[in-house]
Formats: C-alpha cells, sequence, structure tokens
C-alpha cells in the first residue's frame, strides 16, 4: 500500500527529508518506522518518539490503510 | 483558548482578557528564553511547531485543566520561530474563583503542554553549534530536566 511519511524536526535533518512516499507491505505504525530506521541508521538513536496518523495522534501498534499519511515526530520539547 | 504565535506575545492582553467578576485568583506563568542549558551557553532558542496538531492537542489540555480543577478561564499561548535570551516562549493564564485551583490549575497546563505538543526545540550555542533538545536524553540520565 501506499503511504506518505512526513519527518520533523531532528528527524527530518537525520534523513535529509521533511517527506517521502513510499509502497509498503508494512501493516503497523512501528513496522512502518523500522523500515525507515533501516533506510536511515540515525533514526536508531532516538527513542520516546510519537506517531501520528491522518493528523490524530496515534501509537505503535496503529492499523495502516492505503493512503495513510504518518507523522513521525522525536521526542518532544515545548517550552 | 490555546494558540501558536511567532510573535511576541502581548502579556497585559492575556490576563485583560480573563478578568473575570467571579474570580479571587489568577495564576500566570511565562517561559522565558535562558541563557544556559546543561553546561552549554544558550545565545538563543529556535522553535519547531507542527500547528494542526499543536493546536488541538493544546486546546484538548485546557478543557482537560478547566474540567479537573475548576478553572474558570484559561488561556495558553507558545511561540514557534526564533527567540532571543528573555523572550517569552510560553504563556500560560489561570483564573479560579480561590488561588489553590488556580496554582493547581496552570501547574497542570504548563507540564502537559511541554510533555504533549508536537514542538521541538533548538538551541544555539555561543561556540556555534546548534543541537535539538531531546528530553529523553535525560530521561536515560535519570535526571530531571532543568527548564
Amino acid at each position: 500500500m501506499k503511504i506518505e511519511i512526513r519527518y520533523f524536526a531532528a528527524f527530518r535533518e537525520a534523513t535529509g527529508i521533511a517527506s517521502e512516499p513510499v509502497d509498503t507491505q508494512a501493516e503497523t505504525t512501528a513496522a512502518l518506522f523500522a523500515e525507515c530506521i533501516d533506510r536511515y541508521p540515525a533514526l536508531r538513536n532516538y527513542s520516546a518518539s510519537l506517531v501520528a496518523v491522518n493528523d490524530e495522534m496515534a501509537d505503535w501498534e496503529h492499523a495502516l490503510a492505503n493512503g495513510d499519511e504518518v507523522l513521525f515526530f522525536p521526542p518532544v520539547a515545548g517550552g | 483558548m490555546f494558540r501558536i504565535t511567532s510573535q511576541p506575545i502581548d502579556l497585559a492582553a492575556v490576563r485583560s482578557q480573563l478578568l473575570d467578576t467571579g474570580c479571587g485568583a489568577y495564576v500566570q506563568f511565562e517561559g522565558w528564553v535562558r541563557d544556559h542549558n546543561e553546561g552549554q551557553q544558550v545565545l538563543r532558542l529556535e522553535y519547531e511547531v507542527y500547528e494542526p496538531l499543536a493546536i488541538r492537542e493544546g486546546q484538548r489540555i485546557l478543557d482537560e485543566a478547566i474540567q479537573c480543577f475548576g478553572l474558570r478561564k484559561v488561556t495558553a499561548i507558545h511561540r514557534s520561530g526564533m527567540l532571543e535570551l528573555t523572550d517569552v516562549a510560553v504563556i500560560v493564564g489561570a483564573a479560579s474563583p480561590h488561588r489553590g485551583e488556580a496554582f493547581d490549575g496552570c501547574r497542570y497546563i504548563i507540564d502537559q503542554l511541554k510533555s504533549r505538543l508536537p514542538i521541538w526545540k533548538k538551541e544555539h550555542y555561543a561556540n556555534g553549534m546548534a543541537e535539538w533538545v531531546n528530553c529523553q536524553r535525560c530521561a536515560e540520565a535519570g535526571h530531571q530536566h532543568e527548564q
């Protein structure tokens, strides 16, 4: 299925891109992120990251559907 | 109401819009840009915000505070973009009939804003380097983030 991935802040700098379309067999957000780490090993250095799907916060078990937009957030640091 | 702005925050306006004849207490928190962090001399901060989600989650936090602490009026504003030393990065205002709710509710709001909003902070240092602040790094080191 086709998924649009967006990277923010440190993730964008680690991957060198803000977004990319992927064709994937990953069934969950966690599986999709694991694929990203394979492509961009620098992402491995981050834990406690957050994920959102179609502009809603999601968890790492979230089931992906064709056409989803998945947002990967490095650990947040507001305030 | 929660909002994100790239412009300096009008502090007096935050207070005046929360004035309420039923409230006897008002607590306002300001987060300032500080000149040091974890041994580094900080020159300025840069905030990246994913606004669609930050605004929705920020409003949710304010609604929770009203529900849980009995606040009458609340507002919070977070900056985006480049900030200089002593600039106000975030402000929270909480008004309630009595001071206990205002203190507790204000504390709840700022703590939740810091941990739940898709906002990232890049520190620019005197040595020319710049780094994204990673709170997880502190959690792993087993100490409270000094903020």
